[in-house]
């Protein structure tokens, strides 16, 4: 596939506001969850908070949209330069030729959770000053985006899951590969809700403790929430040194079951394998791969199948989880944020809270962080419905690309 | 401006006084008068019985026009990748959900919760069809079946192979209902091939446009039309049905439409 370069990219989560922070966090191996103290939620378990979120103050005439996720969204727009980069790319290719895709997978149903505690006690009527289609509506948040910046192109949210934000990056690559667009708006915006907290407590998937990924004691995940964003445009015939590109993607469906991975990783397998042959790389060019790794015992384990047929056990990987929480249809674009951080920085993030490897898992699953040229990066996505995708990322000076013709 | 150009294989088609696309085509041709009633669902059969079992309305219109489409088109479904763009999920299912979290007991079912993703009907489509294929699952609100028509149409050029779009939309129960009043259950599906296939019956080139959208005659499509987003193809759907060469604008954005350009082959 014709490459796509990441001309400005930010994230957003319980490690850091902005890539600094973020960055910071990652050298330092800072975990970002806290025992759960979101809203009235009883359940024991620890989740990854965004500081500062409901203090986040939408423009007056953006007023419409105000609910968490939608600020956390604005939160994390405002870091790194991003909206500036996008003013200029709407200037240099104007505001029609920009697509915005934009994952979520909850996006603001908490205001409408919170709105059903005010039902009218007569009639069960939502109260008035609810308003569902800028918030509760899962295109909100590609919806306030659009109007943030007053873009005037394609404009789509995607909601697979935990797959939806790396998913973004596909949906952008086509449209730019078919002309449509000259540059791309993606990211992903999930944030906490009681839907999710209580939804995975109805599955026992969630930890008491930090998760661990991969670990042997590994008993489920911790949710998180995270604002992550890139620019997408077609990658120049010549780029920096440390710009970022994106090379490959690969997706598949499981056709299995609804919340529960093909044991073998069938699905996930195929997509890391899309990602390779879309990118002309074979798996001994990837320096690290970002694992889905939500810390279940089901999850890791298909994962560890698919990435073990296809790549051995060498090559060196992690979960991020332990650190920012599964941040569900945020994960894809924030953990391809990470890698594009562990690209330009030559850092690979050691996992955090994971103490003793599965030894039935015996990945080169890393547990502090290692410095050294990072060439080319993996970051896998998997999600409910048996929804895969796998991104491919390459540093500028050490990739051989794919111009768009 | 760029223009996508595809071919159209199969269509599926189900709404209020649409059992399906053939049946669709003498109403939309004037053969037979439009009579308005209820959207008849069936339990889809292709499911393995712990799912058919789970499975909501959106899920059995999406399958039931996804496979009238596939079964036109003549395709090995499971080798079909798709794309799904539905305005909301399954509204009923996700009315219980926050009635249970606004009440004391916020114990809610792992199977409500799997069912309340927004892919839920891609999920079901994928165990029943075997198709280990990409979807994409998208929403963009009242614009969502012009973002999954440009979604399906840039698959099917870029990746030189044909796919699948359902669009498809079911009602929320009260009190969801009054602020979103989506009427019935719509779903329609296109088959899309990149080139000229025996099964081709119509060529669409699709392009941005400030043009308005088009409204129709008949006042009882119109208002399907404005309620439910997935029939924001009526004006599309009708223009292949009567077999005219032609354009028509499908609304999308507030800030564009769709300008459709349709030749029959």
């Amino acid at each position: 596939m014709s490459s796509i370069l990441l001309s400005n990219f930010t994230a957003t989560s319980a490690i850091g506001c902005g890539l600094d922070e973020t960055l910071t966090s990652l050298r330092e191996q800072v975990c970002g969850l806290a025992a759960c103290a979101f809203e009235t939620v009883d359940i024991s378990t620890f989740v990854g908070e965004v500081a500062g979120v409901d203090l986040v103050q939408l423009p007056d005439h953006l007023s419409d949209f105000n609910c968490r996720n939608n600020r956390l969204a604005l939160l994390g727009l405002q870091q790194d330069g991003f909206a500036n980069a996008v003013s200029e790319a709407c200037k240099k290719y104007g505001a029609q030729r920009i697509g915005i895709f934009i994952g979520t997978s909850t996006a603001g149903i908490l205001q409408t959770e919170l709105a059903y505690r005010r039902r009218d006690a007569d009639n069960c009527a939502l109260p008035a000053d609810f308003i569902y289609g800028t918030t509760h509506n899962t295109f909100s948040v590609a919806d306030f985006v659009r109007n943030y910046f007053a873009l005037t192109g394609p404009a789509v949210v995607v909601s697979s899951a935990c797959s939806s934000s790396a998913k973004v990056f596909a949906s952008a690559r086509r449209m730019i590969a078919a002309g449509l667009i000259d540059a791309a708006v993606v990211g992903g915006v999930d944030s906490l809700c009681l839907t999710t907290l209580y939804g995975f407590n109805s599955l026992g998937l969630m930890s008491a403790q930090p998760c661990r990924p991969y670990d042997a004691c590994r008993d489920g995940i911790s949710i998180g929430e995270a604002a992550a964003f890139a620019l997408l445009e077609r990658a120049p015939a010549r780029v920096a040194d440390d710009a970022v590109l994106l090379l490959g993607i690969g997706e598949s469906s499981d056709a299995y079951h609804m919340s529960s991975p093909h044991p073998d990783g069938r699905g996930a397998r195929i997509a890391m394998e899309g990602a390779l042959k879309t990118a002309h790389l074979s798996a001994l060019d990837i320096d690290y791969i970002n694992l889905h790794g939500t810390a279940t015992k089901t999850n890791d384990a298909a994962e560890y199948n698919a990435v073990t047929a296809l790549f051995g056990t060498q090559t060196p990987c992690s979960s991020t989880k332990g650190a920012t929480g599964h941040t569900l249809g945020a994960a894809g674009s924030m953990e391809a944020i990470i890698c594009a951080l562990a690209l330009q920085y030559g850092l690979l993030p050691g996992g955090l809270n994971t103490h003793q490897i599965d030894p039935i898992l015996p990945l080169n699953y890393l547990l502090v962080n290692r410095e050294q040229t990072v060439s080319h990066v993996l970051s896998n996505s998997f999600g409910f419905g048996g929804t895969n995708c796998s991104l491919l990322f390459g540093r500028g000076n050490t990739s051989s690309y794919e111009q768009c013709n | 401006m760029t223009t996508l150009t595809t071919y159209i294989d199969g269509i599926g088609l189900l709404g209020p006084g649409f059992d399906d696309w053939p049946s669709s085509i003498s109403i939309f041709t004037g053969q037979h008068p439009y009579q308005p009633r209820l959207t008849r669902l069936s339990t889809p059969l292709s499911l393995p019985a712990a799912e058919r079992r789970r499975s909501s309305d959106i899920v059995k219109l999406t399958l039931a026009a996804g496979l009238e489409a596939v079964s036109a088109a003549g395709l090995n479904v499971s080798q079909l990748p798709s794309v799904f763009s539905a305005s909301g999920g399954d509204g009923v299912n996700c009315h219980e959900i926050c009635q249970m979290l606004a009440s004391d007991d916020r114990q809610i079912s792992p199977t409500r919760f799997h069912n309340s993703v927004h892919n839920a009907a891609a999920g079901y489509w994928s165990i029943a069809t075997g198709a280990m294929t990409p979807s994409s699952v998208l929403c963009a609100f009242d614009a969502s079946f012009g973002a999954g028509l440009l979604e399906a149409m840039t698959q099917a050029i870029v990746d030189c192979g044909a796919c699948i779009l359902l669009a498809c939309d079911t009602p929320y129960p009260e009190p969801l209902h009054s602020v979103r009043p989506i009427q019935d259950a719509f779903g329609v599906a296109l088959v899309l091939a990149p080139d000229r296939t025996t099964k081709s019956f119509v060529k669409i080139s699709v392009r941005l446009t400030d043009a308005t959208a088009a409204r129709l005659d008949n006042a009882a499509l119109e208002t399907i039309r404005t309620a439910i987003p997935a029939a924001r193809s009526l004006p599309l759907l009708i223009e292949i049905a009567n077999r005219r060469a032609g354009s028509v604008v499908l609304d999308y954005l507030d800030t564009a439409r769709l300008t459709i350009s349709i030749t029959p082959c």
